[in-house]
């Protein structure tokens, strides 16, 4: 049983290495923080990792199946931009109209109060996972590579959230707002559940940060089933050997378009959480490039390889959050904040130059260029 | 020839199935068939056609005319899947494995056990410990990932994973290779309870004591056709070797001069490499065409590439022209004199898409440079030089190479590496999937070559070929030399004899491979 411990660590060298990094990152960082291991720093920093931390989930999946999803920010901005319409919880619901080619439709009342928000959730996340079926539709009906088929229709969404939010704007319920980017109390007692967070039991988990609880049950309840899916399953098999992957008979396309569309719900998920904790839609170009490149940090320095096959979205969430960690250390160091690029390129660098030292080991030279 | 009496009891019949590959004939009119609690051995030379009769009843790829039945039904397999689904599995050569999933999850692959709807991890592991029992092999870890693994625990998975298809009708392509003596006994205990059980097995096997030890029937292919099919026993091996080489159209050879002493301009020494290269020592001398035969895969390319500076952890001495040398890469090999024409032209010979100029001059940029810059006077002299002189037939050099047809794409691998003044020419099956006048081209500037006073080191899977070209050959199996042949020894059933290693000679090397 030992055997199949170091098995697994062994297999799973490079998720255990970011996991290592982060704790040792993070304990530094609270031991050097004026006010560190507080509820208050936790939540700020919650807040700050979960948009990232979703969209390094997001990369993972096109990722394992050999692919690279250059639109998980832009899905994340558009999904940001409806919900901004969508979650305004005004208690009369409201009126929504399109404006296109000078006509101007009315498309009914969306609900408001409670009912209405969660419905607005729903849809908020079936249009990024939407978004993400499409992108999986183009890359294995019309045969074009990944990269080049979700910079196009990356673009196309960016697009969308133009036209939705052509200026910074919109409005998000101010309830929905804190119950879910404070501490589990401020949940509680904003929804008014376990004596509005006043119960007795519920003191000694008041404190943890509601975005880390919710990305632990995104991970657990979305994620974990996905891995040990027939169809997750072959999500590694083809960024693995996709010939393999066919001479055993798996359904190779409808695993491709699964990885897209659950990338896409994965960055929906990321887009609604900044909009609610922004508390507007705004369709902003740069950041949704950002977004995008260091998604694809976080999948490296998590440990998955770009070639396919191996790693784990969870590996993804413990890179995103090195990447926000180097730059809370940018704060307290008072460091100027333009030297922070020049850093995280460093550690970037660090963490695949770990990965490659497989490269040595090759006895057919002519192995590494197959 | 349809045998009447097999079709009666047999659960797979072919029945006329023909098969060309762009123009190539593959197979044509074959009839066979097959049948339950028999092990039926396939026979046949490189390129009789055994591999594309496996994959066209493995749903591989689909025949051009003829019917398959199974079971007494008419059947048609658009995949491998559905193949398995009728219980015909097949254990292919190039392993069908997924290297970075776990030996549980690649046995479990096509139908993983499961529980409400997820993967149930320890019931498949618990299948993966049980497949690997049944074989003998406990000894692999299910947790283990495929790439981790060696080669020969590799194709033990691959074994289990087919088992666990419950396979009605089991095809073995050559899936022995890379097993140790000890497993094959295991994989030979396992085929012999399949048999008992009713399953129908077809095994193809380069290793002639094998079919003998484990064949019930064997059928002998060539060149596309089903030649004859006879029960263990009724064929010796030496009738069974001259029905695999039968009689072809001659093809013309340029004349051999006749042989002094010349100098070695290439000599290995004990070369040895991981498992492929076991203590290789070998002398090509100047205006020597040495070829190096036996079946594919006993370690020629290996031979090739290690020579070329490809391979890591290579032991032994090379030395070229007196000189002790130890490339260790390419562009090292290419600095002393050695050229290799690489085994696939299409990714290791050319850049398809860059022009037939960029590519004739790639490996000899030096001499046409001054400085950083590449001389346009020279570049263009050299160029049409080096069409010239092997004829190839092009539109104009700014084309793509891809644009050219098989054999004057090859014509220009070699005439790129010819503008580099090699002194020692390695070519790795040149002639293959090339059309017979450019053949003839080819065998006729190979022997110009050697009489200019080049050492040339041939691989052919076509026997016929290193008779015509070569003035020695070299035999290989499992990653030695077994025999060297030249002069009136050097004949299609010396080379057959001694490819198929069937005095299971182990010559020279006491203790080697198999020990």
């Amino acid at each position: 049983m030992l055997d199949d411990v170091a098995i697994r660590i062994r297999q799973n060298i490079g998720i255990v290495t970011a996991v290592l990094l982060f704790s040792i990152l993070y304990l530094l960082y609270n031991l050097a923080h004026p006010k560190g291991f507080s509820s208050a720093v936790l939540v700020q920093n919650g807040d700050e990792i979960f948009a990232l931390a979703m969209l390094a989930m997001a990369q993972t999946v096109p990722v394992l199946a050999s692919g690279l999803d250059l639109s998980v920010g832009a899905v994340m901005t558009m999904v940001g931009c409806f919900a901004s319409y969508l979650l305004t919880g005004a208690a009369g619901g409201a009126a929504l109209h399109l404006d296109i080619f000078g006509l101007h439709l009315g498309l009914g009342t969306f609900p408001g109060g409670v009912s209405g928000i969660l419905l607005g959730i729903v849809i908020c996340l079936a249009i990024g996972a939407l978004a993400g079926f499409v992108n999986g539709c183009v890359v294995v009906y019309g045969r074009i590579q990944p990269i080049i088929a979700t910079l196009a229709t990356g673009a196309i969404y960016i697009g969308i959230a133009l036209f939705l939010r052509p200026t910074p704007g919109g409005k998000i319920d101010e309830d929905l707002n804190w119950a879910l980017t404070n501490s589990l109390g401020d949940f509680a007692a904003t929804v008014h559940i376990f004596d509005d967070g006043a119960a007795q039991w519920f003191a000694p988990v008041a404190w943890i940060p509601v975005p880390f609880v919710l990305l632990v049950l995104i991970a657990l309840l979305v994620w974990v089933p996905f891995r040990r899916s027939v169809i997750g399953r072959a999500v590694y098999a083809v960024g693995s050997a996709e010939g393999a992957a066919y001479m055993s008979g798996l359904p190779i396309e409808r695993a491709k378009i699964a990885a897209f569309t659950l990338a896409g719900f994965f960055a929906g998920c990321g887009g609604l959480f900044l909009a609610i904790q922004t508390s507007s839609g705004n369709a902003d170009i740069p950041q949704a490039g950002a977004y995008t490149l260091n998604s694809i940090a976080s999948v490296v320095i998590g440990g998955t390889s770009l070639l396919g096959g191996t790693g784990s979205a969870i590996g993804s969430i413990f890179g995103a959050m090195i990447l926000r960690v180097i730059s809370f250390f940018f704060r307290i160091f008072d460091i100027a904040p333009l030297l922070q690029p020049l850093f995280e390129g460093l550690i970037l660098l660090a963490a695949v130059s770990i990965g490659a030292l497989g490269v040595l080991r090759v006895k057919n030279t002519l192995e590494l260029f197959r | 020839m349809p045998d009447a009496t097999l079709s009666q009891s047999a659960f797979l019949t072919l029945s006329g199935i023909s098969k060309r590959y762009a123009g190539v004939r593959a197979l044509e009119g074959v009839d066979f068939a097959c049948e339950r609690g028999k092990i039926h051995a396939v026979l046949g030379e490189n390129g009789a056609g055994k591999s594309t009769l496996i994959k066209i009843i493995a749903g591989v790829v689909q025949p051009d005319t003829g019917a398959m039945r199974l079971d007494g039904r008419d059947v048609t397999f658009a995949t491998p899947s559905a193949a398995n689904a009728a219980g015909v599995v097949c254990i292919f050569q190039e392993l069908s494995l997924m290297p970075d999933l776990s030996v549980a999850d690649n046995i479990s692959i096509a139908s993983p056990p499961r529980r409400f709807g997820l993967i149930d991890a320890r019931a498949q592991r618990r299948r993966a410990e049980e497949l690997l029992a049944a074989i003998g092999c406990e000894d692999v870890n299910p947790l283990m990932r495929v790439r981790d693994l060696p080669l020969s625990r590799r194709q033990v998975v691959e074994i289990a994973k087919a088992l666990g298809k419950k396979p009605q009708l089991l095809i073995l392509d050559e899936a022995t290779s890379a097993l140790t003596s000890a497993d094959v006994e295991k994989v030979y205990a396992m085929l012999a309870r399949l048999k008992a059980e009713g399953v129908a097995i077809l095994y193809i096997s380069h290793r002639m004591h094998e079919v003998e030890a484990l064949a019930d029937r064997a059928s002998v292919f060539r060149n596309g056709r089903h030649i004859e099919t006879f029960d263990k026993g009724r064929r010796s091996t030496a009738d069974i070797v001259q029905l695999m080489i039968g009689r072809d159209i001659a093809t013309q050879y340029p004349p051999k001069p006749a042989r002094g002493s010349p100098k070695p301009m290439l000599a290995v020494d004990n070369l040895s490499w991981d498992k492929s290269l076991d203590r290789i020592s070998l002398s090509v001398g100047a205006g020597e065409i040495v070829g190096l035969g036996g079946l594919d895969g006993q370690g020629q390319k290996s031979l090739l590439l290690a020579l070329f500076g490809v391979l890591r952890g290579v032991s032994g001495q090379v030395t070229v022209d007196g000189r002790e040398v130890r490339p260790g890469s390419p562009a090292a090999a290419k600095s002393v004199g050695i050229a290799l024409v690489p085994e696939d032209r299409k990714t290791e010979g050319l850049m398809l898409p860059m022009s037939i100029a960029d590519n004739l001059v790639i490996a000899s940029l030096d001499a046409i440079s001054t400085g950083p810059l590449v001389d346009r006077a020279r570049e263009t002299e050299a160029i049409k030089r080096g069409i010239a002189r092997l004829q190839i037939k092009i539109g104009a050099p700014g084309d793509a190479v891809a644009t050219l047809s098989g054999g004057n794409q090859q014509k220009v691998v070699l005439a790129k590496w010819l503008m580099t003044d090699p002194r020692i020419i390695l070519l790795n099956d040149p002639t293959r999937g090339i059309d017979v006048g450019t053949k003839q081209e080819l065998y006729r500037l190979m022997r110009e070559l050697a009489d200019q006073g080049a050492a040339i080191l041939f691989y052919s899977t076509d026997y016929d070929e290193l008779i015509g070209c070569c003035d020695r050959v070299a035999i290989m199996y499992d990653g030695r030399i077994v025999r060297e042949l030249e002069g009136d020894e050097l004949n299609e059933t010396n080379i057959i004899a001694s490819a198929l290693n069937i005095d299971g000679a182990t010559p020279d090397t006491p203790g080697a491979a198999h020990a």
